[in-house]
């Protein structure tokens, strides 16, 4: 009886197979259009908001946008804003989530599930009052302000990584320092630290590209153009420029993007393909 | 891409729990707990600061300018909030946008793609995967312009239309609120898509299979078999989803400002115009604090979810 059945259910695996690759390649196109957009504009002589294959190839407008004022300021903000904020992140995360892994208390739970529930606000929500606090304490307009507010935003999501990855480093690799006479501080620095090195990577690389690529943050708490980053400059694009080139904008936002998706590769990667926080949201 | 907390996967610290060298005292609890207080400190000042300081601004009159003016108005912001036209339109589009972007498009078409995904050969998968993953991976600024060119008049979707003889429209005026919940779906799709394939690579294999030797057609094995066992991913993926889109700004911002007039005006974007073009902080925050308070709702039965899950 199996083997009368065999066959039909093979062929009916192959229908199945065909059918979900012509859906799958339907959808693939859909979402590449606007992506082909992006990049055939970036390299054409004479871009409009259409996809269309360049009628004259050039690297004019990546010439044109790869100026300190367009490009290099503004990617060198980004960079001091959101390297300086994960270093902080990464730093406090690791402190925090030391004492969380090692011990357990009521405080500790406690203040994990703050933690969580922190990590699902809309800081979208608090940016208001945000900005009338940044006034009276006159931390509006300054780089460490905003480095400190973004910091903040993104610690309780990385307090939380971070004591996953940590709760995954077995303890008793730390008694042997402990006997040595080493502090605790000492034995996360020597001995925690550095056998979750793809942990940290994770958590660094998320906390930076999250911060990259916010636009509301910087938007709101910055106000002289002189400071602001990539993710904001790019709308002058179409402010005060008179008529947009989308050729320039397609140019300068393949720039700002490639070290997010060049991060992510990177951690992907690590993860051994499957995306590990995706994934991590079990069944 | 978005803050989206993976529900805990910890690995349970098993029966000889990390309980240090020896039982604690106080004292020794507080040298334990020292190396969490830079954090603490940080999330003190910036975070529970900003958000106690919303909860009493909201009652305020604060405004833009003139600072020193600002008075306790008691409930005058929400009962001036509920009797304002342009407050309950951002209140029913965002409803709109959420529950077409997040609840029916990230969600349906992330559980499709990851279900089509098992089925699929294997560069069609990879293909499709990286596709969807580079739309979510890509600055919310730039992806907005890429939709703002996809949905203008000129833009590409109408160029395909053109091409298949079927009527072209001005998008971003006729449905301005459609175009960005659609910008949405192509933005966030790829994490539902991601949290389905774990889910759903969890699944005995022999469970599929039995019913498709039983018989079971597609449809009724997803339905009656598939759905229920994946359906506290469904829950948690719902509910970050929803928190996510909730607090979409940049997005709309980019493609339509809110407008044409306001009717792609959620209600950050409301927020947003109510505090800087209209000077009225203390209305603004008690909007966002409204905000704020579904949030927290809908975080609540998200940290329920992850409880009955473990």
């Amino acid at each position: 009886m199996s083997d009368a059945m065999k066959p039909t259910l093979a062929a009916r695996r192959t229908t199945r197979r065909l059918t979900a690759d012509v859906a799958l390649l339907a959808v693939a196109a859909a979402f590449v259009l606007p992506l082909a957009w992006v990049l055939l504009s970036a390299v054409d002589a004479d871009a409009d908001l259409r996809v269309k294959v360049p009628d004259e190839f050039t690297f004019a407008n990546f010439d044109a946008v790869l100026v300190p004022d367009v490009t290099f300021t503004p990617l060198l903000n980004s960079l001091i804003l959101c390297g300086g904020a994960t270093l902080l992140t990464v730093a406090c995360a690791a402190l925090a989530a030391y004492p969380l892994s090692r011990y357990r208390s009521r405080t500790g739970r406690a203040f994990l599930a703050t933690v969580l529930f922190a990590t699902c606000l809309p800081i979208t929500a608090i940016m208001v009052p945000v900005y009338a606090m940044f006034v009276q304490v006159e931390l509006i307009d300054t780089m460490h302000g905003t480095i400190l507010f973004f910091a903040a935003s993104q610690l309780p999501f990385a307090v939380w990584l971070m004591k996953n990855f940590m709760d995954g480093v077995p303890k008793e690799l730390e008694e042997a320092a402990w006997t040595d006479g080493a502090s605790p501080f000492q034995s996360l620095l020597r001995v925690v630290l550095p056998l979750m090195g793809p942990g940290i990577a994770v958590v660094t690389v998320y906390s930076f590209v999250m911060m990259w690529g916010n636009f509301f943050v910087p938007f709101m708490l910055l106000l002289s153009p002189e400071q602001m980053p990539a993710s904001v400059s790019i709308n002058d694009f179409f402010g005060n420029r008179g008529t947009v080139v989308y050729g320039q904008l397609a140019a300068f936002s393949i720039i700002y993007s490639t070290p997010v998706l060049l991060l992510y590769i990177l951690i992907a990667r690590r993860l051994g393909g499957g995306f590990a926080l995706g994934g991590a949201v079990k069944g | 891409m978005t803050a989206a907390p993976p529900a805990a996967k910890a690995p349970s610290p098993g029966p000889t729990a990390p309980t240090g060298p020896t039982s604690p005292g106080p004292r020794r609890m507080l040298a334990r707990a020292l190396p969490a207080s830079p954090g603490v400190v940080l999330l003190l000042l910036f975070l529970a600061g900003p958000i106690g300081y919303c909860v009493y601004l909201a009652f305020t009159d604060l405004q833009l300018t003139g600072q020193a003016e600002s008075s306790f108005v008691g409930l005058e912001n929400f009962t001036k909030a509920f009797g304002d036209e342009d407050f309950l339109n951002a209140v029913w589009l965002t409803l709109v946008f959420t529950v077409v972007s997040s609840l029916i498009g990230q969600n349906t078409l992330g559980l499709t793609l990851a279900a089509l995904m098992r089925r699929a050969s294997r560069p069609v998968r990879t293909l499709t995967g990286g596709i969807v993953v580079v739309a979510w991976v890509l600055p919310e600024v730039v992806a907005g312009f890429l939709l703002y060119a996809f949905f203008r008049r000129e833009g590409t979707l109408n160029a395909v239309l053109d091409w298949l003889h079927l009527p072209s429209q001005n998008w971003m005026f006729t449905l301005p609120i459609l175009a960005v919940s659609f910008a949405n779906v192509w933005r966030g799709t790829a994490f539902s898509m991601l949290v389905y394939s774990a889910a759903l690579n969890e699944i005995p294999k022999e469970v599929t299979e039995a019913a498709e030797v039983d018989g079971a057609g597609g449809w009724r094995r997803m339905w009656h078999i598939t759905l229920p066992m994946i359906r506290r991913s469904i829950g948690t993926n719902l509910m970050l989803n929803t928190l996510q889109t909730l607090s979409v700004f940049g997005l709309i911002w980019v493609m339509t400002r809110g407008g044409p007039g306001n009717r792609s005006q959620t209600l950050p974007l409301y927020m947003y115009e109510q505090a800087f073009q209209n000077s009225m902080i203390g209305y603004a925050t008690a909007v966002a604090l409204l905000l704020l308070v579904v949030g927290s709702l809908f975080s609540l039965v998200y940290m329920r979810l992850l409880r009955t899950e473990a």
